[in-house]
């Protein structure tokens, strides 16, 4: 049996400032603080399988490899 | 008749001996499995039984028994097509894969080996029964140690050498010496990689080496090895700890960054520089005028 699965795809991002991020296709989630940003961040890839990637400007992204 | 059967007998217990010692020489190569023994010895004995007939068929003139051997090869076509299917099928649940490159490599070994085993049977059984019984040990011998020798590829010892390497973060960015490897947002992974990660410098001797180490699968393969046998400190839903590869693109340099269960890096240079240079990977362009002339 092939497992399928997409690869090299935004699963989601994670921010703490609103106006960074708009539209596209993965779930945008809201953090207070880099504190929750991080937990939240840690909770998605234990879940997704995805790695986090910090995009350096208080914007995280989740991404399938 | 007596002769026939001393010789086919001899022939294909050398090829039987041949297969065997080729199952033993290479531990990383072999499934492990007692099953594994059962089905690829009864090839081998198979083989070695076809090999061995020849030549007493070729003297009795049944020159339509001497076909069977082109069946044989039908069939041995099919092992590398198992050990395909069965690595590839297996290795979508290892935590590091081997990879396509390596795996078809393997089975192009398995295949190899069949072959080379009857070989073995055909010339001992030849050499016994055209010379003497006590003529064809010491030739079964020589070609068994050259055939060992000649099959066993090249290392990555060969082509390059192997070095630690210094792993340092520049904000979430992972760095061996000064080559980026990649971007690693969260900070207790961070933590995990600086406290436990091992860097590992691949320099290559020159071009025909790096266009090597170029190749993603050859990469892979040492990716999987070097975490077979040191360990990983990785599950399934950690993709963060995978160990990558990354090349250099000005120098060809490849650099890894493993985060193993044993953190020896004696023990992983020494894992790292005997990975085999894959078939598919190996690449001499330095052999083409283009190649060479460029190299300068």
């Amino acid at each position: 049996m092939m497992e399928t699965s997409l690869s090299k795809y935004i699963l989601a991002i994670i921010t703490r400032e609103a106006g960074l991020v708009s539209g596209g296709g993965a779930p945008v989630f809201m953090a207070r603080d880099k504190e929750e940003q991080e937990k939240i961040a840690l909770y998605l890839t234990r879940i997704t399988g995805g790695v986090i990637h910090d995009l350096e400007n208080g914007v995280y992204i989740l991404v399938k490899h | 008749m007596e002769d026939y059967l001393t010789a086919t007998l001899l022939g294909s217990a050398w090829g039987l001996l041949t297969r065997y010692l080729m199952l033993k020489s290479d531990y990383r190569q072999f499934p492990g499995y007692p099953h594994g023994y059962v089905t690829h010895l009864s090839l081998g004995l198979v083989a070695s039984l076809l090999g061995s007939l020849a030549i007493p068929a070729i003297f009795e003139k049944e020159f339509t028994a001497v076909t069977f051997l082109s069946l044989a090869a039908t069939q041995f076509r099919d092992v590398r097509e198992m050990e395909r299917k069965t690595l590839s099928s297996l290795d979508m649940t290892k935590l590091v894969p081997r990879g396509p490159d390596y795996i078809e490599g393997i089975s192009r070994v398995f295949e190899a080996r069949n072959y080379l085993s009857m070989l073995m049977a055909l010339i001992v059984s030849g050499t016994a029964y055209i010379f003497s019984l006590q003529a064809a040990i010491p030739v079964g011998l020589a070609v068994l140690l050259l055939a060992i020798r000649l099959m066993r590829g090249e290392v990555i010892q060969d082509i390059a050498t192997v070095r630690p390497g210094e792993i340092r973060f520049k904000g979430p960015n992972l760095y061996v010496d000064d080559i980026h490897v990649m971007n690693l947002g969260s900070e207790g992974a961070r933590q995990k990689v600086m406290e436990r990660g091992l860097g590992v410098v691949i320099e290559p001797k020159d071009d025909d080496a790096r266009s090597m180490l170029a190749n993603a699968g050859q990469r892979m393969a040492i990716a999987h090895d070097a975490a077979l046998q040191l360990g990983i400190y990785k599950d399934v839903d950690t993709p963060e700890f995978m160990p990558i590869l990354r090349r250099d693109l000005d120098t060809g340099r490849v650099v890894m960054v493993i985060v193993p269960i044993e953190m020896d890096m004696e023990c992983l240079l020494l894992a790292v520089s005997r990975v085999p240079v894959l078939e598919s990977a190996y690449s001499r362009p330095l052999q083409s005028r283009a190649g060479a002339g460029a190299a300068d």
